[in-house]
């Protein structure tokens, strides 16, 4: 079948603003929409740039805008998506070039929570043990990819680029819901300041945007709770 | 780390911003409640032929009604002014023009409350 796309270039060096570009391509309705971008850099125009790496979902390298939803173009068939294909880069962080985003905002906001497991007391013999129900707690917020798909979707994120952002709450949650972990109060101090947890407008963008199917208003809820329980 | 993002973390921990994200939710409560209660009086109880001057002077007269609106009227213009500002932290990057419209922004919210409670403490009905 033949595709359409138009595709956002912009050059931070070279231009003073985005221009759409258009291609046709033949492709497999199973192709996936990076297939079809590959395939444009490889034999039509070999300046049009993009992050890719594990092409499966893994990595997170590869979400894009698509038909104006965030979503991994690794993960996205052609036939799931309407002709013409609209391709822009991730919204509410600086464009490098074409759909390379500069991630550097984002992972600011993610190590300000501690996203890793902190525990000075001395480790017992073999393992931290841990019951099913205290696993299931932050189970959901594991999965994160860091893909930013949920952070660049957030209109709260588009109009205030302080707040922390719902990949950066996913984390925070993770740690704080693990029974292992002993820095759930500093990571509560951080999701409780003014450009914190309270930023979230129950939009549900960041759910929807997720490529990994985590609830992400909810863990942001359930932070909140855990606010309101641990401080009145 | 950008050092904006570092300042704004070292602000000092304050519970505000969950004190009045709880407060939206109570106030919302029971505001909802209260006008269930004002919309049944005035509209259901009574058709809206004998709601006129001498009807609201005569509910006024009922201090029970005077504390009633009241709590509504603090509860509304605090809610509502308490949306504003998060309208305005959320939109007005401007640190100038942000402080301007919350200073405008509660001086009309304490002008609201002041004369609307100035009108329910002092109100006397006209007679004839």
């Amino acid at each position: 079948m033949e595709v359409k796309l138009r595709i956002k270039r912009y050059d931070s060096e070279r231009d003073e603003k985005p221009h759409w570009q258009e291609f046709t391509v033949e492709a497999e309705p199973t192709d996936r929409v990076l297939d079809v971008l590959l395939h444009i850099k490889s034999y039509i125009d070999g300046t049009l740039v993009f992050r890719r790496s594990c092409a499966h979902g893994i990595c997170g390298s590869d979400a894009m805008r698509i038909n104006g939803l965030n979503r991994l173009a690794c993960k996205t068939l052609v036939k799931d998506v309407s002709s013409p294909i609209e391709i822009e880069p991730l919204n509410g962080l600086p464009v490098i070039k074409d759909l390379i985003v500069d991630m550097q905002p984002f992972f600011e906001k993610f190590r300000i929570v501690k996203p890793y497991l902190v525990n000075d007391e001395t480790p017992p013999p073999v393992e931290w043990r841990q019951t099913p129900e205290e696993r299931e707690r932050f189970d959901d917020t594991t999965k994160c990819i860091l893909c930013a798909s949920c952070t660049t979707s957030c209109p709260s994120f588009w109009t205030n680029r302080e707040y922390l952002g719902p990949a950066s709450l996913v984390q925070a949650h993770r740690f704080i819901f693990d029974s292992r972990d002993r820095a759930a109060a500093e990571r509560l101090d951080v999701v409780n300041a003014r450009e914190g947890v309270w930023r979230c407008r129950t939009i549900f963008n960041c759910a929807e945007a997720c490529p990994r199917e985590i609830n992400i208003t909810k863990a942001i809820g359930q932070l909140k709770k855990a606010l309101v329980y641990n401080r009145f | 780390m950008t050092d904006r993002f570092v300042m704004s973390r070292a602000r000092p921990s304050s519970n505000f911003e969950l004190a009045t994200w709880l407060y939206m939710r109570v106030s919302g409560v029971l505001i909802a409640f209260l006008l269930l209660g004002h919309i049944v009086v005035m509209h259901v109880l009574h058709h809206v032929d004998e709601v006129d001057y001498s009807f609201a002077a005569g509910r006024l007269a009922n201090p029970f009604w005077r504390i009633y609106d009241l709590v509504l009227l603090g509860l509304v213009v605090s809610h509502g002014v308490n949306g504003a500002r998060i309208v305005i932290d959320d939109y007005v990057r401007s640190h100038g023009l942000r402080t301007l419209l919350k200073t405008a922004l509660w001086t009309v919210g304490i002008l609201f409350l002041v004369v609307g409670a100035f009108v329910l403490f002092t109100f006397q009905p006209v007679t004839g």
